[in-house]
């Protein structure tokens, strides 16, 4: 039991980071249909932002909280900035051109960043800074950390601000009505460019604090980082609905779970010993297993290919003919 | 360009003067090249210079003492090559060492670059004496040309196990690997060792070598309270799962190999990295003989970092056996090469019939305040306190 409850406190510390970042993929894609796969790398240049401020201020003495909030605070306007130039640079430019062509430069634009990320950051795994005194707690058996959940609390704040902006503000009621159908929207007043490049950019501010938040959670950050986590992410978005904000909160915590159960228990279901296979590994209470955890980033995918099988529209997606 | 005429000369006179030396006798006084190969630029690059000064330092001082061989005193020429730790260059830069007619390499540094040099040493008939790959694959290859006077991988894994064992006792041991051929063999010699000393060992957990979030892995093994968590990967995936190891609540001793024996573990797990267990092949620089670590800081104004005892050693094991078979001809003295009793700044030194050091040593180092340090070293089977075995 305090196994079980443990992989549950795991999976949802994991899954609200997706969440977080499946909300960057879901936005966008909720607003112009695109696809981008960009927004792993912008989660990435957030985590090792905040990895350089960091390390440049460990020696100042500061408070380390007040330290972990300045990296995160370079990392944002950074990652906004990120955001912004992509969407102006690369995506606008094709607005009106064939679906497959941002798509397309929506993977150019993720190696080119990954590669800057490389020339900067160089390939080797950076270790950030502990300066957090991470505190763990038992609770019924299962070990919770200072710093898990102050993870779960910022996303909780995150997702629970986003949801009111899209849906109680002037800004939020544009960006749905450009979701509904641009054209129109414009014709009604609404600066389309302008609510396009925000969700952008709100969507960059979400990914930075992610990053910042997954370089604090394992201790480590390298340039490649972003794309795994941003498949990741995109599955959640998938799986919630892509294009629907609530999904992309659900189904970022859904995934977390699976992962975390699914790696916790994989093992177990699938030793051949335990299913009574007469087997020679198993003399003597050996075990033969088929596949351990190091499937766990299998997990995801399977998700995705079995919601692209029977629900394409997503948990709380609806079907929206061939719009996709 | 105001010096061009001049650098062409230079140069002209460079190539007409190895060509002379390259036709020259090979066998029995003149000159004789002995070669080194190791990365000189790159990301080790600091590594590979050190290793090149340790066989630079070797040759330099058998200059100094004149030696005699077949009657004629010999002038050793140090031929060092650079090799990028790429496995392609190593073997480009072989040819090159073989094609200027050595007789004999120190090399390379990585196990990824002597492999594929090996087979082209061995076609020459050149010895070959690496002082720093620890693949065991490199002298499983059957090359009679091919010697190694540092430890093999797969004697780590019994002598971190066994360390862990004798010293802390362990019931239930759990291991896991990161899946890749260096992490799952080491794993699985630590396996086998645990088993013979009658430890339960926990089924194999594995991860990647990209792995970040252990969590799911070390959260199955709480619930089964072993008092000793082994680990065969890197430092990169090593910390984080020592780190999370420690946030769950996890008490065992974590033990790792080499690759995750470095100080970089401290600022990858943090705090967490404290006590760590881990093992290196060889000996730590300054068990190396004193008057060795002093010559070398009077030769190049800097403290040997890593394996350049060892490349020392693996210098003047040629020119050893050159003296002994009092010919400088790779084929007349090969043989003395294999049958070599050496007494050399890292210990006695002779091979076994595969060309890897009998008796080497193995040492355990634990982390202390951010740094690993030695605790024990193991030779033969043997165990000896570090402190001890520091004050011979």
């Amino acid at each position: 039991m305090d196994t079980f409850l443990q992989q549950l406190v795991n999976g949802l510390t994991a899954g609200s980071v997706y969440a977080v970042v499946a909300l960057g993929y879901t936005m966008v894609y909720g607003i112009i249909q695109l696809i981008n796969f960009a927004h792993g790398e912008v989660v990435m240049i957030g985590a090792m932002v905040a990895f350089t401020i960091i390390n440049l201020l460990v020696p100042s003495g500061l408070p380390p909280l007040a330290i972990v909030l300045i990296g995160a605070g370079c990392a944002v306007p950074i990652c906004m900035l990120v955001g912004y130039g992509m969407e102006r640079l690369a995506y606008r430019p094709l607005r009106h051109a064939p679906r497959l062509a941002p798509l397309i430069t929506a993977i150019g634009v993720s190696i080119i960043l990954q590669h800057l990320a490389m020339l900067v950051w160089s390939r080797n795994v950076l270790a950030f800074p502990q300066i957090i005194q991470s505190h763990t707690y038992f609770i019924g058996g299962a070990a919770i950390t200072t710093v898990q959940i102050a993870i779960l609390a910022i996303c909780v704040t995150l997702m629970a601000g986003l949801a009111l902006l899209v849906y109680r503000t002037p800004l939020g009621t544009a960006m749905r009505a450009t979701a509904q159908n641009a054209q129109v929207a414009g014709l009604m007043g609404i600066d389309i460019n302008r609510v396009i490049a925000v969700t952008f950019v709100i969507g960059a501010a979400l990914g930075a604090i992610a990053g910042v938040l997954f370089g604090t959670y394992y201790g480590i950050a390298q340039y490649t980082m972003g794309s795994v986590l941003g498949l990741k992410a995109f599955s959640a978005a998938v799986l919630g609905g892509i294009g629907n904000i609530p999904g992309a909160m659900l189904g970022g915590v859904l995934l977390g779970l699976v992962e975390a159960l699914g790696a916790g228990y994989i093992g177990d279901f699938t030793d051949l010993c335990a299913w009574g296979v007469p087997l020679q590994a198993c003399e003597g209470g050996g075990h033969f297993i088929l596949m351990g955890s190091n499937y766990q980033d299998v997990f995801a995918f399977i998700v995705l290919i079995l919601v692209l099988v029977f629900r394409p529209q997503g948990l709380l997606g609806e079907r929206v003919g061939d719009r996709a | 360009m105001k010096n061009t005429p001049i650098g062409i000369s230079v140069i002209a006179a460079a190539v007409a003067a190895a060509f002379v030396a390259g036709c020259g006798p090979s066998s029995g006084g003149g000159e004789v090249k002995i070669g080194h190969v190791g990365p000189l630029t790159g990301g080790i690059a600091h590594l590979g210079k050190d290793n090149e000064n340790g066989a630079r330092l070797a040759v330099e001082e058998a200059n100094a003492a004149k030696l005699k061989i077949d009657g004629k005193e010999v002038k050793f020429v140090f031929v060092g090559e650079d090799d990028q730790a790429d496995p392609k260059v190593g073997a480009t830069v072989a040819q090159k060492m073989v094609d200027a007619k050595v007789v004999g390499v120190v090399g390379h540094l990585n196990s990824g670059t002597s492999i594929p040099a090996s087979p082209i040493y061995s076609q020459a008939g050149i010895p070959v004496i690496s002082g720093s790959a620890t693949n065991p694959k490199l002298t499983e290859q059957g090359f009679k040309t091919q010697f190694r006077v540092v430890g093999r991988d797969d004697q780590q894994g019994p002598a971190i196990a066994s360390y862990l064992a004798t010293n802390n006792k362990p019931k239930v041991v759990a291991v896991i690997d990161d899946a890749t051929a260096y992490g799952e063999g080491i794993a699985n010699e630590v396996e086998k060792t645990l088993k013979a000393a009658k430890i339960t060992v926990l089924p194999r957990e594995k991860g990647t070598d990209k792995t970040t979030d252990w969590k799911a892995v070390l959260t199955k093994l709480r619930g089964r309270n072993p008092d000793a968590v082994f680990y065969g990967g890197m430092d990169a995936t090593g910390g984080p799962l020592m780190k999370q190891g420690r946030e769950l609540g996890i008490k065992a001793v974590f033990a790792f190999g080499d690759g995750a024996c470095t100080d970089d573990m401290a600022k990858l797990a943090g705090q967490a990295a404290e006590g760590l267990l881990c093992s290196q092949a060889g000996l730590p620089v300054e068990a190396a003989d004193k008057k060795f670590l002093a010559n070398y800081k009077k030769r190049f104004n800097a403290d040997p970092i890593l394996y350049s005892p060892f490349t020392y050693d693996a210098a003047n094991v040629l020119i050893a056996a050159m003296q002994k078979a009092n010919s400088t001809d790779p084929k007349k003295y090969l043989p003395e090469v294999a049958s070599i009793d050496f007494a050399g700044v890292t210990g006695k030194i002779g091979f076994d019939g595969k060309g890897d050091r009998k008796d080497a040593e193995m040492t355990i180092f634990t982390m202390k305040g951010g740094k690993v340090v030695p605790v024990a070293v193991i030779k033969g089977g043997k165990t000896m306190p570090w402190a001890e075995f520091a004050k011979k």
